[in-house]
């Protein structure tokens, strides 16, 4: 078997460094090897969007790329945008919007709705939908989940 | 799933030394090998990552007037890309009309040129084809084949090329640029995908171990006139049942004088028949001219079960690509296009 591999990740601020055999993906490497069971295996096939997350300040799937490829990288999971009691304004935003049923696509919704206000390039809310349109929820909370983004967005939650 | 080696090159030799054999793999976003892997359809036993080396990273302008796009930017960096968005804006919607944004933003220039197709059958490892498993047979001409080919097609695949950044890079006349042991060569962007004839193993020209380093994009960029109408089940995240990538110029008097259109979802590779875009040329940008030029873009076409009504589909989408390709701003992410 081929051997692990010595990296090193930067993981919400927190340098870490680990040994991963080449054929562990990222979700892998953040749930098993550095236990952050934030970011959830949806379909582990790039469909579902469940395991989003900001990997050099781009929203990424973490499921289609390997640990040892993100060498050297700085990672953002849902555990470094917020936590309880000091929550993110767009977590904020999806309790105050009921944007979640079952909540297990809502770490990947809500790395994603960050980065893409970041990004800028969705403007309306048809182009929010479009640049969600990534990250499926189930449940059917997609109403919701573009209204908390369009709050957030719009500056009713900074 | 099986095991395999990972070697990180720096350097473009170093990484066509590195993939020597038949086993080995590069990667670049591997958004689409790794779901291959998962599914048992790939098995590399090494796989070389190019995101090491930085000169297949840039976008820089050629002294044509054209573009080289690197083959290790990403789908999202080259459609944002200013240059892009100015010179090329049909590119830059084709790929704002692919995949997702996550997927987008790992996924290389070079790995969209090299995606699978996503036949049902092919993506079945339980299931015979030829494509995955050469002469085991192809399902999918009695079976499910709604997303299959009318155009081009053999005995033993029916399969589509799913891209759609292909489909504009074919309507640009791009170059794909590669390396491999015996150097360095450039591929006309409608000679790189093939049809699957007897070898539908083959999804491309490309020889063993030859790395892309770049598509490089032709100083004409259609910017005035251009659209990517791409029809699909869903509104998003989906693949195409047919797409038209069209651009034109308009003489002085308000007739085309060159015009291209290269069509997604029918073929194993982007549907371009030259001889059809030249009967626009001199014509004026109406709907009976646009008809005449599908009809020669569709000649020959035929449909299995479940996928005759391509043909139709393509047609009125070559109509309503004309006349979309007349106001670009009708096609943006998120809108609904309407004539």
């Amino acid at each position: 078997m081929s051997s692990p591999q010595e990296i090193k990740l930067t993981v919400n601020g927190k340098a870490e460094r680990l040994s991963v055999r080449p054929w562990v993906s990222l979700l892998d490497t953040l749930r098993h090897h550095l236990h952050l069971n934030g970011t959830k295996k949806g379909c582990d096939h790039g469909q579902c969007g469940a395991c989003t997350v900001i990997c050099d300040g781009e929203r990424i799937l973490s499921c289609l790329t390997l640990g040892v490829m993100k060498d050297g990288s700085e990672i953002t999971t849902i555990e470094g945008l917020g936590q309880p009691g000091n929550l993110h304004p767009l977590q904020e935003a999806f309790l105050e919007h009921d944007a979640y049923q079952c909540g297990y696509c809502t770490p990947g919704q809500i790395c994603s709705g960050v980065a893409l206000m970041k990004e800028g390039h969705a403007n309306t809310r048809e182009e929010v939908k479009e640049l969600m349109s990534g990250n499926l929820c189930r449940c059917g909370a997609n109403t919701n989940i573009i209204d908390a983004i369009m709050a957030v967005k719009d500056g009713a939650h900074e | 799933m099986n095991d395999f080696a990972y070697y990180k090159a720096t350097d473009i030799d170093g990484a066509v030394n590195a993939a020597a054999g038949p086993k080995n793999n590069y990667i670049g976003g591997g958004t689409n090998l790794i779901d291959l892997w998962k599914y048992d359809l790939a098995h590399p036993e090494k796989l070389v990552d190019l995101n090491g080396i930085d000169e297949l990273k840039e976008i820089t302008e050629l002294p044509d007037g054209g573009l080289r796009l690197g083959a290790l930017v990403t789908n999202n960096a080259t459609a944002y890309h200013p240059i892009v968005q100015e010179r090329y804006p049909l590119l830059s919607r084709t790929i704002l009309a692919g995949a997702t944004p996550q997927i987008r933003n790992a996924a290389t220039n070079g790995g969209n040129l090299l995606q699978r197709t996503r036949c049902y059958y092919f993506y079945d490892s339980s299931s015979p084809c030829n494509k995955r498993v050469p002469g085991s047979g192809c399902p999918a001409r009695e079976g499910h084949n709604r997303l299959h080919a009318i155009l081009g097609y053999s005995d033993a695949c029916i399969a589509t090329m799913p891209s759609d950044m292909c489909v504009a890079l074919a309507a640009l006349e791009a170059v794909v640029r590669v390396k491999g042991p015996e150097g360095e060569r450039c591929i006309p962007f409608i000679e790189f995908h093939r049809l699957p004839g007897e070898q539908p193993e083959k999804d491309n020209t490309l020889r063993e171990d030859e790395l892309i380093l770049s598509v490089d994009l032709p100083a004409r960029g259609f910017a005035g006139h251009h659209t990517y109408l791409k029809l699909r089940d869903r509104h998003s995240y989906a693949f195409a049942l047919v797409s038209v990538a069209m651009g034109y110029e308009l003489d002085g008097e308000g007739n085309i004088s060159v015009a291209r259109i290269a069509l997604g979802g029918v073929a194993h590779k982007p549907w371009r028949v030259p001889a059809a875009e030249e009967l626009l040329v001199g014509k004026s940008p109406t709907e009976d001219q646009f008809a005449r030029a599908a009809e020669a873009i569709l000649e020959g076409a035929s449909g299995f079960e479940h996928n005759t009504f391509k043909i139709d589909l393509a047609h009125r989408a070559i109509l309503r690509a004309g006349a979309m390709a007349h106001d670009p701003s009708t096609q943006r992410p998120g809108a609904k296009p309407s004539l």
